[in-house]
């Protein structure tokens, strides 16, 4: 069973929880740059044990079923067809053997997450089946994909409420994006960073008041903030230390830099704050050319929304599993 | 405190300990003594050595108190007692011996580097094969050693225009620092040999051939030894 890229999309690659444990050997941890969406893609089409999903940029892929599959697909709103047929966003949904599913571009976000159930049966690199697009770890030496590449996929059972057919066959339910996707431009919170106060007066208030645009040349390893030039009172020289997915660098150039999924592991660069983990996927959701706003925020305020976040998303993987278990 | 650590809470999940500012072969023996010692003891942590200092990274929920209080406080106050421990004495650091072959097509800004510091060409490559070396940290892409150590007559500015790809395995030098590049990468530092070691395999185990505290020296090969080392099991 597999699936065959006939064309790549943007950069579509797969992307699982990501590759912890090895920053002292230099590797990364990649892995979904949204995480709750990757999570709830696995969980609709009942995949349990973190399997590895396509993450769609901007432009999705169009992909061939040789078997009959059961997919989900959540993130950014991405138009969805096989034939004329639309395919429905955060449900599951049965396509036919020899089905191209056709994945265009985003109404709305950045990133959308394709899971078939079963996941990808691609050999793990360091315990993940994420690419690190810069390390080059992962299936296919870490690319993203091509056209012409083959995706095996992983045995499953059939879904119970799903019947065999010839057509794509959706569930009748599905789940409320809304709390898992952020539309709206609301600020990111943002914790202190350890040369925060070394910003000159002006900068201190443009980084929590003022509006940033998401920078073009933005990718999984970091969004380029434009729009307003910050500055430290005196030039910082730093010795290099491990780095983190959120922190907000400021590199001499004055325009602030938000590690992402591929943060590099080392860096010198002054860190004038740090983006609450709950806030990175609304972050990864963002276009080139939205705007980008901060709010002051504290470490223990982070934490309530993180260990929230976590007991809503769990309650809610639970109730998915039971549902599709009784369907 | 009496270990002089700072400790900083840089994210949910991330606690920095501070050893120092600078970048010095004995602060930085001081790091790696810490995060074996840390390794051993809270193995349940991801422990991130660099120049001079330790990050942990660290499940939050498993770290809060009663009530849900601060995990950081709760991880540093660990973090204390292990490092305030006293008996234990470090590991001798391993010692690797990485064999280059210098200069030539392996080396390309050899005769460069040498008319920079005013040396010979085998006086560079006697200072570079004399010095005893520390990998302070690996970092910049999977396996890459920065290394502690280098003769201050050898140091050099980086190229003006970084190679778009370096050749893996390449020996280098960039300002004060030496390093191997594991694979083939972009990069400024200047050339000076390579090694026909694979300083990098996922699928190996370890994975990588250095890690923080190793030691290293070079040592001069000519180019037959370094095709039949090649030709041989990488590691």
């Amino acid at each position: 069973m597999s699936v065959s890229v006939l064309k790549p999309g943007l950069l579509s690659s797969l992307q699982d929880a990501g590759r912890a444990g090895h920053a002292a050997l230099g590797v990364g941890r990649a892995g979904a740059m949204d995480g709750p969406a990757w999570q709830l893609a696995n969980a609709l089409v009942g995949n349990t044990r973190g399997e590895a999903a396509i993450e769609c940029t901007l432009v999705g892929p169009s992909l061939r079923f040789e078997q009959a599959a059961v997919i989900a697909l959540t993130g950014a709103a991405i138009a969805a067809h096989v034939g004329d047929r639309p395919v429905p966003m955060w449900t599951c949904c049965r396509l036919p053997a020899g089905s191209v599913l056709r994945l265009g571009g985003m109404a709305r976000g950045s990133r959308a997450y394709l899971a078939v159930r079963g996941g990808f049966d691609v050999a793990p690199v360091l315990g993940s089946r994420s690419s690190d697009l810069h390390a080059r770890l992962g299936h296919l030496q870490g690319r993203a994909l091509c056209a012409g590449d083959e995706l095996p996929l992983g045995a499953a059972e059939p879904l119970p409420g799903l019947a065999a057919g010839e057509a794509v066959q959706p569930l009748h339910w599905g789940i409320d994006p809304r709390p898992w996707f952020d539309f709206g431009g609301r600020p990111l919170a943002l914790l202190p960073g350890s040369h925060g106060h070394l910003l000159d007066q002006a900068s201190q208030q443009l980084l929590h008041g003022a509006t940033f645009v998401l920078g073009k040349d933005s990718n999984r390893t970091a969004s380029r903030l434009d729009g307003h030039t910050l500055r430290l009172r005196e030039p910082l020289e730093l010795v290099s230390e491990a780095t983190l997915p959120g922190t907000l660098q400021l590199p001499p150039s004055g325009r602030p830099i938000a590690l992402l999924a591929e943060a590099p592991v080392t860096g010198g660069y002054p860190r004038i704050g740090q983006i609450a983990a709950v806030d990175l996927p609304h972050l990864a959701q963002r276009r080139p050319g939205d705007a980008v706003c901060f709010r002051c925020s504290t470490l223990d305020e982070a934490l309530t929304r993180l260990a929230a976040r976590q007991r809503r998303l769990g309650r809610l993987i639970e109730a998915i599993a039971q549902r599709l278990e009784h369907a | 405190m009496a270990h002089g650590i700072q400790f900083e809470a840089l994210a949910e999940d991330a606690l920095l300990l501070r050893f120092g500012e600078r970048i010095d072969i004995e602060l930085n023996a001081r790091v790696q003594a810490a995060a074996a010692r840390l390794r051993r003891r809270l193995p349940q942590l991801e422990c991130v050595p660099a120049y001079a200092s330790v990050l942990l990274r660290f499940d939050p929920a498993c770290w809060n108190g009663h009530g849900g209080s601060d995990p950081h406080r709760r991880l540093q106050d660990a973090v204390n007692a292990v490092l305030g421990e006293g008996g234990e004495i470090p590991a001798t650091p391993r010692e690797r011996i990485i064999p280059v072959c210098y200069g030539g097509e392996y080396g390309p800004d050899l005769a460069d580097a040498a008319a920079h510091c005013g040396l010979t060409v085998d006086a560079l490559i006697d200072r570079h094969t004399a010095a005893g070396y520390r990998v302070a940290m690996l970092g910049f892409a999977p396996g890459f050693p920065y290394l502690l150590g280098l003769d201050p007559q050898l140091a050099m500015p980086r190229r003006r225009d970084p190679r778009q790809r370096v050749p893996a395995g390449s020996v280098a030098i960039g300002g004060s620092q030496t390093g191997i590049y594991p694979e083939a990468l972009p990069g400024g530092w200047q050339l000076i040999g390579r090694t026909p070691l694979r300083l990098f395999d996922a699928a190996a185990s370890p994975p990588s051939l250095l890690a923080a505290g190793d030691r290293v020296r070079f040592q001069a090969i000519g180019e037959d030894r370094f095709r039949q080392l090649a030709a041989a099991d990488p590691r």
